[in-house]
């Protein structure tokens, strides 16, 4: 046992901390500002994230799913409003499937709450598309029963993002095809649902990091009776927890994107669901921690707290929240 | 990156597991049984003479010098068998490592490790719980020893003790950090009396009162200088405050396997409880993995210092989530005479406690981690 990280993914873990440190929003006056935008947009592609889980010559994964949760973890802590986790969950289908990846930006479809892959030829009213932004197609199930199928449909961006204003949703068009009758084994979607899972964890695990560290940033420098409000205990006891329920989702959120490659399918998917309960409740918690600590400010518009909390909504819905993983964790210690 | 065994490590589990099948004393809780302290010093010097406790510190203090992680496999085999979790007395075997002369270490620490010489730890006062330098209990130099006189509290397994690790002020001129020494004291003498602490959960051999009266410790058995006694203390506090030296994760996932079996018997009559079993489950889960993590960590030489305070709050949370799953699942026993739920969840409010409260725990979070102002 030795669980501790590479030099090769702590040197990617750090560019991708890098580049959103650059080229990330830093206020929320800057998620639209379309040059900086554009440059994450380009910078992030151009890094071939996206692709760590195409199929190498062999047919296995450029790199581990250990890689792509420290990418989604710092992308997450900086807010990178661009496309990541949909297209790396379409490129893992792709990949379990054998099919080729399309010319275009390629996504999923999930169903209205977020908690599974879509399926069907006649694709259910208020199916979504996950990272919609400069996506052409998404990726569903179709085929009734037996061995699910991959299908395609078409992406269309929503033009009002009410919930994460950092990632954007799609619509999807009434119907799917099939992609080529490439089909999909029972153990490939619980694969697909461990990776997934771990991967939503690490985006969590990277938002909590980053509405604390804005938090403790502003407890430094905001002033109330006359001394930082960072001073007082009761705001100290507030952050310590935070930082403290950060460093339990690290532990997990590791183990469940290690697992999601070294082990058996339904052992991944429980650690991945282990990290999914944990993170989900704690983002939750951590975010509106920022809210409090931030004061009135924390309740406007313009602060960063929410912007935070609202990407965390979006995390925790893709593929489930906490009571949805409390429940596969019981069922993965035999209690339910 | 791997969380599997390496083959050395699967022999390493392979023969704890073979070894449990024939060893486990079966012994109770230890967090709620006073038969558990009896059996404890037998449990310990069996493990550590088949070669399953100390195993990482240095062979000359009787270790093997194997990597961290095997306490991991420890603690994931003992939870696994249901027997009783290692030895808490790193943080006792830190503290010696790096404050101890040669001398000390080569004469207390083989005794510590086999668990042939019992220890307890004689650091908080009545007056001196969170705040341990303002201890009062004083050690005076007559010739070649120190007289000893004041009074220690919470301290752990004193009834059973050989020696007695103590903080006493030196020097009352200086500053009260600088003038604090600390002595390893044999128990077993006149001038020490012993009284136990009854618990909310009803043990009473855990915890206990020292009084010193005119005790007396010869000087060469001062760990490092006069004045010294404040980082030799800092050293153990902070180790003992970790999960990866307590070996606590073996503890809740014990736990938590019966109470998976318990609501597994009769799920229909547990669904009100199936939250907060699966609660307990996270968070013991969670603690396992964490150590598996620190300790890796220590692989690069880290010494965790302040990430000790966070790792705290992580096994308070944890302990105490677990007792909660304990009281939903188990009950609180009104009208039966098994109440091991309700001492268990008992036992579980002092882990905020002991070892420094969590709001300290915060605090150090706070200004040590966060870089907040003090």
């Amino acid at each position: 046992m030795d669980v501790r990280l590479s030099s090769e993914q702590k040197a990617l873990r750090d560019a991708a901390a890098q580049l959103v440190e650059r080229l990330g929003p830093g206020s929320v006056a800057a998620l639209g500002d379309a040059e900086r935008h554009d440059k994450l947009e380009a910078a992030v592609a151009g890094a071939g994230w996206r692709e760590l889980r195409e199929a190498d010559d062999d047919g296995n994964p450029y790199a581990s799913a250990v890689e792509v949760a420290l990418v989604a973890e710092e992308l997450s802590r900086g807010l990178a409003d661009v496309p990541f986790l949909g297209p790396v969950l379409a490129s893992e289908l792709r990949r379990r499937a054998g099919v080729e990846a399309p010319a275009t930006l390629e996504t999923v479809a999930l169903t209205a709450d977020l908690s599974a892959l879509a399926a069907g030829v006649d694709v259910p009213v208020g199916t979504l598309a996950l990272d919609a932004a400069g996506a052409a197609t998404a990726l569903l199930l179709i085929g009734d029963g037996g061995v699910p199928v991959l299908g395609r449909t078409m992406v269309t961006p929503l033009a009002d993002q009410h919930v994460d204003l950092t990632r954007t949703t799609g619509a999807v068009a009434a119907t799917a095809a099939g992609v080529g009758g490439a089909q999909l084994s029972a153990d490939d979607m619980t694969r697909w649902a461990a990776f997934g899972t771990a991967i939503a964890s690490a985006e969590l695990l990277g938002i909590m990091r980053g509405a604390l560290d804005t938090t403790v940033a502003y407890a430094k420098t905001r002033k109330q009776y006359g001394t930082a409000i960072g001073s007082f205990q009761a705001v100290q006891h507030l952050l310590a927890d935070v930082h403290v329920l950060i460093e339990g989702a690290r532990s997990l959120v590791q183990h469940a994107a290690w697992a999601a490659d070294a082990l058996e399918p339904a052992e991944a998917l429980t650690a991945a669901s282990l990290a999914k309960a944990y993170t989900a409740r704690a983002a939750r918690t951590a975010c509106e921690t920022a809210i409090q600590v931030h004061g009135g400010i924390g309740n406007t518009w313009e602060c960063l707290a929410h912007v935070y909390l609202r990407r965390a909504f979006l995390s925790i819905d893709v593929l489930g929240g906490a009571r949805t993983h409390l429940r596969n964790v019981l069922s993965g210690f035999g209690v339910v | 990156m791997d969380y599997r065994d390496s083959a050395e490590e699967a022999d390493f589990r392979q023969r704890l597991r073979a070894w449990l099948v024939d060893h486990n004393p079966h012994l109770g809780h230890s967090s709620i049984s006073d038969a558990y302290w009896e059996g404890q010093p037998a449990w310990h010097q069996a493990l550590y003479d088949a070669g399953f406790f100390g195993t990482s510190w240095p062979v000359e203090v009787g270790g093997q010098g194997l990597s961290t992680v095997y306490d991991v496999i420890v603690d994931e085999e003992l939870a696994a068998a249901g027997a009783p979790p290692r030895p808490s007395l790193g943080y006792l075997v830190l503290g010696l490592l790096e404050h101890g002369s040669p001398e000390l270490q080569q004469r207390f620490l083989p005794g510590i490790v086999s668990g042939r010489e019992r220890w307890c730890q004689g650091f908080s006062e009545p007056d001196a719980g969170s705040d341990l330098a303002n201890l009062r209990t004083k050690a005076v130099r007559d010739g070649d020893e120190y007289v000893i006189d004041g009074q220690k509290i919470w301290t752990s397994y004193s009834d059973l003790a050989d020696w007695c690790l103590v903080l006493a002020r030196t020097d009352p001129e200086v500053r009260p950090h600088k003038g604090i020494s600390a002595f390893v004291v044999a128990m077993d003498q006149p001038g020490i009396e012993q009284r136990p602490l009854k618990m909310i959960n009803g043990i009473t051999r855990e915890f206990g009162e020292v009084f010193f009266d005119g005790a007396r410790v010869p000087a060469e058995n001062m760990v490092g200088a006069p004045g010294d006694g404040w980082a030799l203390a800092m050293t153990v506090v902070s180790h003992e405050r970790e999960p990866a030296e307590l070996g606590f994760a073996s503890r809740y996932s014990k736990t938590v396997k019966e109470l998976v079996a318990m609501v597994r018997q009769d799920v229909a009559g547990h669904t009100e409880h199936l939250d907060e079993l699966g609660w307990a489950i996270v968070e013991s889960e969670m603690l396992r993995l964490h150590v598996s993590r620190r300790l890796s960590e220590r692989l690069d030489g880290i010494v965790h210092g302040p990430y000790g305070s966070a790792d705290k709050l992580l096994m308070t949370w944890t302990e105490q989530t677990v007792g909660h799953a304990a009281l939903a699942v188990g009950g609180t026993g009104h009208g039966d005479s098994d109440d091991t739920w309700l001492r268990l969840y008992l036992y579980s409010r002092a882990q905020s406690v002991m070892g420094g409260t969590s709001q300290i725990q915060r605090n150090l979070v706070a200004q040590r981690i966060l870089g907040l102002p003090a």
